[in-house]
């Protein structure tokens, strides 16, 4: 455990406060997700968010970080990240340059204390998010992208909060940040990340829920249009899509309906917009035949 | 509170899931932070802490609703010998007496068409009463009352009924018909799962947590038996198929870009060490080639099979890229190549679903005929098997007691580089009856049992 080490995120009140706190910064969030990210700041635990794409699962983090006035430290995964781009790295150049700025070369024993302090450390996010004085929200996006050996380099930052460096010792974390990784689900995490973390799986929103949604973040929109949106796009998704329409392309959609001047949506209007909702040719075929039992 | 999560997290390993103890700690730990008044929160703790797959979630619902009943989490135990005998002598639900089936069915049609959320319950609650027929200590399992429910309360027919309706008090355009079903079919589905609710809060009282935790436990999605899967565990490995199938594509290619020490390739070596004065210092090696197997897939599509036949299909072509070359073929009685369903259609689900209307596979009635359709697979297109080629064949290998052609299959051996046999059935039946898949079994590299995704999946990634 973290035994004294201060903690970073601005504590929240109840699980309640954490759902208001999300709507007043645009993010509707259910109970399920105002209490996972409430216990995550209790706990001081991780949060794994995991579920399809387009559900909302960085925008989490952004707003839990934009309620709490935290810092954002977002740390974005991709093969082949590795420890020079997610822990530190050593500035070689500034170092170079120092052994080469003094010809009156001190011992080496000076020398090496030298060019191994803080001084010549680069900081990267994971301990950028680990020595930040102020609050922190540290979020590690789409870590299912890195490779199996990767993941154990966030093992000791999310368990222990700390780093090691060998030349500089362990440095601990002056508060403990609020830590969000994303994953798309494209594989199975490892077993011991899992462990350490909460888990919270983000599926596409119940009706009511989407409807709020849209309500909420898109301008302009009149009630009975949010209601017929988050109507059709259920509809959407029972159908077998190979990419079913994410919540990021409901409101896409919605925003397009509204500029689009369309108070109420009919066929004709459905499908002249559904190239917003669905990206593959088969499934907007697929979807005008099942809907609106036509051939597009 | 502490004993009633360790029995909790008993009952999830029972189910599958894998709980560490960290994991336990972690939920005592949770558990101390939310108002435990407030069920929802509660149960966002818990699965927060012990179920880390989407996947597991229904298993975990189902064991939460169970241990966590709304009256045991109360803990009152003389409330709780009330009520069950309260379920025996008058139904509960707060009215004197039940209603009558005709009232029960106006107020079935009026609170469908509000699609009012609080009505649902106490809905739910008249129909338990009026048709369950429950009584306390009966050793009959929940689907059975559940069953009896929904028989008299005929949801089936309800949609077509509010369909109707609809269509009486106003004329409707498709599109807009389709929205109107897809409302009353997702509150159908609320009504059916208070149904179940209510029937499982029931028998919590009526028989404790522990004894029915057994009896409504829920396996998980990879464990479910392929042959005997209902319609809606189908539809959930359905959703699951899909992005296994992509994992098992990334787990492969990864596989494959991370073994790339060839052999020596003294060309580049020599060309390399012209920077270091001609001294190698540092050896070349060439990239191997990737050994991509050709893939013949022999299935089984008769009726007790299919549905597995139809799974392999789609994984492994939903994996082709992994083989350099995949074909088909589909057989009853009589066989036929399917290898062009799949080239025209996008998606594999599409594929599998055409292939039941198109493929010729029957010959003479209809009966698996596994020596028919080897024998006319090994006429037709035996001599397109190499020694790169690998043969799949699914099936139970239930002949109906024809000849077995097991010829077949030892030419197909000797031809091959590999010849597996997945059976979908579980190990002890083989060889039973008219099963003869031990004829089989000696002309294959391997016999392997079949009956789950997770079997499957290991199967396909030890197979690239």
């Amino acid at each position: 455990m973290t035994g004294g080490t201060p903690y970073g995120g601005a504590t929240l009140g109840s699980i309640h406060e954490v759902r208001e706190g999300l709507g007043r910064v645009g993010y509707v969030a259910d109970e399920r997700v105002a209490s996972v990210v409430y216990l995550a700041d209790r706990l001081h635990k991780p949060v794994l968010v995991e579920g399809p794409a387009g559900t909302g699962k960085t925008q989490l983090a952004k707003s839990v970080a934009e309620m709490s006035g935290s810092r954002l430290i977002r740390l974005q995964c991709y093969e082949g990240l590795d420890e020079a781009k997610a822990l530190y790295e050593w500035n070689y150049r500034k170092q170079l340059l120092r052994i080469q700025a003094e010809p009156s070369a001190p011992s080496w024993q000076e020398l090496e204390a030298d060019i191994f302090s803080e001084d010549f450390l680069l900081t990267r996010p994971l301990l950028e998010a680990i020595r930040s004085a102020e609050p922190t929200v540290l979020l590690v996006d789409e870590i299912d992208r890195v490779e199996l050996e990767t993941e154990a380099l966030l093992l000791e930052v999310l368990s222990e909060y700390q780093v090691s460096i060998p030349e500089l010792g362990t440095i601990r974390a002056t508060r403990v940040p609020m830590v969000f990784l994303t994953s798309n689900n494209t594989r199975e995490l490892s077993e011991a990340l899992k462990r350490r973390c909460l888990y919270l799986h983000m599926d596409y929103p119940e009706l009511e829920l989407e409807r709020e949604i849209v309500l909420r973040r898109v301008p302009g929109i009149k009630e009975e249009l949010a209601d017929q949106v988050a109507r059709i796009v259920r509809s959407l998704r029972s159908i077998e899509l190979r990419k079913p329409p994410s919540v990021a392309e409901t409101l896409d959609w919605a925003r397009t309906l509204v500029v689009l001047e369309i108070d109420s949506i009919d066929a004709a209007s459905v499908r002249g917009t559904l190239h917003v909702l669905l990206k593959y040719r088969q499934d907007i075929e697929r979807a005008a035949k099942e809907l609106l039992a036509a051939d597009a | 509170m502490l004993e009633l999560l360790s029995g909790f997290i008993g009952e999830l390993r029972s189910a599958g899931l894998p709980v560490s103890l960290t994991e336990h700690l972690d939920a005592a730990q949770a558990v101390h932070h939310v108002p435990l008044e407030d069920r929802d929160a509660l149960k966002a703790a818990l699965g927060a802490t012990l179920v880390k797959s989407g996947a597991h979630w229904p298993a975990f619902e189902t064991a939460f609703e169970v241990y966590f009943s709304p009256h045991v989490a109360k803990g009152d135990a003389t409330e709780d010998t009330e009520k069950s005998s309260h379920v025996a002598a008058t139904p509960a639900g707060g009215g004197p007496a039940p209603m009558s089936a005709a009232e029960l069915a106006a107020m079935l049609l009026r609170v469908m068409r509000q699609g009012d959320r609080t009505l649902v319950a106490a809905l739910a609650r008249a129909a338990v009463d009026r048709y369950a027929g429950m009584e306390p200590g009966r050793p009959v399992g929940g689907t059975y009352y559940l069953y009896r429910t929904l028989r008299n309360l005929d949801l089936e027919g309800l949609l077509e009924r509010l369909l109707d309706e609809a269509h009486r008090e106003q004329e409707l355009t498709v599109f807009e018909e389709r929205l109107l079903a897809d409302e009353y079919r997702a509150r159908i589905a609320a009504l059916r799962g208070a149904i179940e609710a209510e029937i499982r809060r029931r028998l919590v009282a009526d028989r404790g947590a522990q004894a029915l935790a057994k009896s409504v436990r829920r396996s998980l999605p990879e464990d479910v038996d392929v042959m005997h899967a209902s319609r809606e565990e189908l539809a959930a490995l359905q959703r699951m198929l899909h992005p296994l199938s992509r994992k098992l594509a990334v787990r492969l290619g990864r596989k494959r870009r991370h073994r790339r020490r060839g052999p020596l390739d003294f060309r580049a070596t020599v060309r390399r060490s012209l920077s270091t004065g001609g001294v190698p210092v540092e050896p070349r090696f060439r990239h191997p080639a990737p050994s991509k197997p050709e893939i013949f897939v022999i299935a089984d599509v008769s009726g007790s099979v299919a549905s597995f036949a139809r799974f392999t299909l789609q994984l492994v072509y939903a994996i082709s890229t992994q083989f350099s070359k995949v074909r088909s073929f589909v057989f009853v009685d009589g066989i036929d190549e399917v290898t062009h369903v799949f080239d025209d259609a996008d998606d594999p689900s599409v594929a599998v679903r055409r292939i039941t209307a198109e493929a010729d596979v029957v010959w003479l009635d209809g009966h698996s005929d596994y020596g028919h359709a080897l024998e006319e697979f090994d006429r037709r297109w035996g001599e397109e098997i190499t020694s790169r080629a690998t043969v799949l064949v699914l099936g139970d290998a239930r002949n109906n007691y024809h000849a077995s052609g097991a010829r077949v299959l030892e030419e197909l051996r000797r031809k091959a580089r590999h010849v597996y046999w997945l059976n979908p059935e579980p190990r002890q039946y083989w060889g039973s009856g008219d099963s003869i898949v031990d004829e089989y079994a000696v002309h294959c590299d391997g016999v392997v049992e079949c009956r789950t995704l997770r079997q499957l999946e290991r199967f396909v990634s030890d197979l690239v």
